[in-house]
């Protein structure tokens, strides 16, 4: 597999060893990534230790990305995404999760899920694996990920929102009521497994070494308390929720950039409509339920009609009629069913990645506000060392000097990682535009062939009772 | 007798034929010819233009026209309720009133969610109520047909004196006014009736099986029809629900392709398409499952109502038949009034043996034509949700083949 990839040229563009005096800038807690962690390209300012070698050498990543950045304009971006999904072409990787399991007791009661992947991407140990793997983990996982990615300017895959109801749903019940509950398990599973394969789809996280490890690390994870709403951690979030909502609405950015204003009124535009499809399919979803079960009324009334009446073959019709408006029912069941896990969930997903591009976008702006105020610090000490130098204190200019330079330095770097942030989104929003056009248009599909297939099941059920109409004599 | 509920099915099903127009299915007998050739629905009343034509010589004229509201309809039935020489028949069952409420409440909660929604969406939603309304109105008027034709051919109902008043008399019958009076009184006096048709049925026992066996199924059956009738609708309705929100979601689908500057444009475009004609069909399968189901429940559940009427009629003549016979023994006790105490046994035995008779006939009709009716009927349905199913599985192939090509 690494016949057909150029040797790493990367090491053209990456400085290894740069950057780490980064830590002492004010706003790089708000990006300062692990050190040692790094992302399959090894793109940006961001990564510095000697692990970096090692693991481009061994991984059979498209490194494309890498010759992107240098580039900057958007034409290219058509190859390497074609070339890009020439090389998924010959790789796959295919998670499903199962089996879901109740542990543990009473308020510490969780359910746990059998992650089980396929692959033949050579980075994993092997080509089969499975994992048990709690709610938690997974939003631990995608934690993990933003930490590591979304300042890059990547778009995460949102992991499946938490359930108060749902988890005391599935803490509350006894192995008696299954019924809710177990409803509920099973759209959550689903949605996980969407989750991991989105996640798995996406050249760079799929081979994230902590998503590896989530998929491949047969023992269990260390729990991810920060992600539970009132732990230290989650208390945390919340103010800086507060702090960033606030931020949204006070700063405004001078976007220069077209690209960026269009495709905001676009991802908003596209925001609305998404959700109010999604609302008109809930509707379809409910009125297609009531339905099934106003339909297995009528089908126990005709029974009763059928059972009361004297004349013979009308009896049998009738309860004949019966017996098809109950499978009628089922088939609406289904129907509903089929609403509902195909298309609604289908957009939920997209109303969901909608919250991710703008988070990225959103980051952006961050980017910039940080670039901005560098650019305003560096301005102040301009200042300052002009009016030391005029006011003759030579030692104090020195000092005014060097900060100049520092910052001098900090607005570069802050220019550097805005441009980067800004190509990176662009690239990430091709991406998510193929996948969108790809994912529509065969789901749509998919229901579609659904409905007919549960239309050909009416003309059966019709079918074989007009003979029996037929028949009254 | 003919097949009341047949002609408005027939006249229902075929949406080339006028509201109106009927078919006797009496051929052979065109003496007297009645159809509802116009109505008319202005603000809360709907106005029938009958329509009669008749070689009979009791008409001043061979064809004439009157305007009767739904009032002087209830009001006919009536009188064929009281009047004793019909008690051995089944009264053709009062159609119901018009009811557009549903229609316009829904018409008006659209009114007011105009804001709302885009004007495509509007319109369609609209277009979707007229039709909803213009089938609601049709269906009364074929009912009303309905309860006119079976008295038009009845041979003994059609030399009424009331029907023909009511067919001939171009003014108003000057029933409305009576109106909440009557209603009253018409509570009233059911009330009244059922109670006394419960004691009858407690205290006086038939001697004849056959009327026995009847009884006890009719209300039974009637019990069982009015269920199924109740049920019937509501699954029908929500079917109708069910197509009219492939409408909202067509719209959302429009409205995401016309934002979307990618491929998905025509996709999205064409599957909005899909999902309009799919609508239509399904709403189709709502409004045939409607007339051919509910409504052949409803009537049958009419009309087995109306049978029943007929067997306690019958009970309390065999009550009063019993009363004269014990009259008549206290007579000959007596030797007091012998010979009228005679006379009126006479005529209470004869009375009851007529409407014994004539009741059997009925209820003999009343089961083949009910048998008939509901064959007819179920056969329709069936055949309809095949051909909607049909063409259903047509659409989507035709969609899928489109869609994939993209």
């Amino acid at each position: 597999m690494a016949d057909d990839r150029e040797p790493p040229p990367l090491f053209n563009n990456v400085e290894i060893d740069q950057r780490d005096d980064d830590n002492e800038d004010l706003f790089s807690s708000a990006i300062d990534v692990d050190v040692g962690v790094l992302d399959g390209d090894g793109q940006g300012p961001f990564n510095g230790t000697s692990e970096a070698p090692k693991l481009h050498l061994s991984q059979d990543v498209p490194d494309l990305d890498i010759v992107q950045v240098d580039r900057p304009a958007p034409a290219p971006q058509a190859k390497p995404l074609d070339e890009l999904e020439k090389e998924c072409g010959d790789q796959f990787i295919e998670v499903t999760v199962t089996e879901p399991q109740k542990l543990g007791e009473g308020m510490g009661a969780y359910v746990a899920y059998k992650v089980i992947t396929k692959t033949n991407m050579p980075i994993f140990r092997k080509r089969s694996f499975s994992v048990m793997r709690r709610f938690s983990d997974f939003l631990g996982l995608h934690d993990k990920l933003v930490e590591k990615y979304l300042r890059m300017g990547r778009i995460i895959p949102p992991a499946p929102e938490k359930s108060v109801i749902g988890m005391t749903k599935i803490k509350m019940s006894n192995q008696a009521e299954q019924g809710s509950s177990a409803e509920f398990v099973e759209k959550r599973r689903a949605s996980l497994e969407r989750y991991l394969n989105r996640t798995a789809a996406h050249p760079i996280l799929g081979v994230d070494p902590d998503f590896r490890e989530f998929l491949e690390t047969d023992m269990e994870l260390p729990k991810a308390t920060n992600t539970s709403a009132l732990s230290g951690a989650g208390v945390m979030r919340l103010f800086n929720k507060v702090g960033e909502t606030v931020n949204k609405i006070t700063y405004k950015m001078d976007e220069s950039d077209p690209w960026f204003e269009e495709k905001t009124q676009q991802i908003e535009n596209l925001d609305t409509q998404l959700r109010k499809l999604h609302a008109s399919v809930e509707t379809l979803v409910l009125h297609r339920k009531d339905l099934a079960l106003l339909t297995s009324a009528f089908a126990k009334s005709a029974a009763m009609l059928s059972n009361c009446e004297e004349h013979t073959s009308l009896s049998r019709a009738l309860s004949q009629l019966a017996e098809v408006e109950e499978k009628v029912e089922a088939l609406h069941n289904e129907q509903a069913n089929a609403d509902f896990s195909v298309l609604c969930e289908l957009l939920k997903d997209y109303i969901a990645l909608i919250g991710a591009i703008k988070e990225v976008f959103h980051e952006r702006v961050k980017v910039y506000q940080n670039w901005q105020h560098s650019q305003q610090m560096l301005n102040k000490r301009r200042e300052q060392k002009a009016k030391l130098e005029l006011s003759g204190k030579p030692d104090k200019g020195n000092q005014a000097s060097v900060e100049v330079v520092e910052w001098e330095a900090k607005v570069d770097r802050g220019q550097e990682e805005f441009d980067n942030i800004s190509k990176m989104i662009k690239k990430e929003m091709e991406r998510f535009e193929v996948n969108r056009v790809k994912d529509f248009k065969a789901i749509i599909i998919q229901y579609l062939e659904n409905l007919m297939t549960h239309q050909q099941q009416l003309i059966k059920y019709w079918e074989a009772f007009l003979p029996e109409a037929k028949a009254i004599a | 007798m003919m097949d009341g509920p047949d002609d408005s099915t027939v006249i229902l099903g075929d949406e080339n034929r006028k509201p109106g127009r009927s078919e006797t299915v009496d051929l052979t007998d065109n003496s007297l010819m009645v159809d509802i050739s116009d109505a008319l629905s202005e603000k809360d009343k709907v106005k029938f233009t009958v329509h009669t034509k008749t070689t009979l010589p009791e008409f001043h004229k061979p064809e004439f026209l009157v305007v009767r509201q739904h009032e002087e309809f209830v009001w006919l039935h009536d009188r064929f309720e009281e009047i004793e020489e019909y008690a051995g028949y089944i009264i053709p069952p009062a159609p119901p009133r018009p009811d557009f409420d549903a229609s316009r409440e829904k018409l008006q909660k659209l009114g007011e969610g105009e804001g709302t929604m885009t004007k495509e969406e509007f319109n369609k939603m609209k277009q979707e109520l007229e039709a909803e309304y213009l089938a609601t109105f049709k269906k009364t008027v074929a009912m009303h047909e309905v309860f006119l034709c079976r008295l038009a051919n009845h041979p003994v109902f059609r030399n009424d004196h009331n029907f023909r008043v009511f067919l001939e008399y171009d003014q108003d019958l000057c029933v409305r006014g009576k109106n909440k009076m009557e209603v009253l009184g018409g509570f009233m006096k059911s009330f009244t009736k059922t109670t006394d048709e419960f004691l009858l049925s407690a205290t006086v026992k038939d001697v004849n099986d056959f009327f026995e066996k009847e009884k006890n199924f009719l209300i039974d059956y009637h019990t069982h029809l009015k269920d199924a009738t109740a049920k019937a609708d509501r699954m029908t309705k929500r079917h109708k629900d069910v197509a009219d929100s492939y409408i909202k979601i067509s719209t959302g689908l429009v409205q995401l392709s016309t934002i979307d500057n990618s491929d998905l444009e025509k996709f999205l475009t064409k599957v909005a398409e899909t999902f309009e004609k799919a609508r239509k069909i399904e709403g189709r399968v709502a409004s045939d499952e409607d007339l051919k189901l509910s409504d052949t429940l409803r009537y049958y559940m009419r009309d087995s109502f109306a049978a029943k009427r007929l067997l306690y009629r019958r009970l309390r003549c065999l009550a009063n038949y019993e009363n004269a016979n014990r009259n008549l023994e206290k007579a000959r006790a007596k030797n007091k009034d012998v010979h009228a105490a005679e006379l009126a046994q006479q005529q209470a035995c004869e009375k009851f043996e007529q409407m014994s008779d004539k009741g059997k006939e009925e209820l003999m009709d009343f089961k083949t034509r009910r048998v008939a009716a509901f064959r007819k009927n179920l056969v329709d349905l069936a055949e309809l949700e095949l051909k909607h199913a049909k063409a259903q599985v047509q659409l989507l192939k035709n969609s899928l083949a489109a869609l994939k090509e993209e």
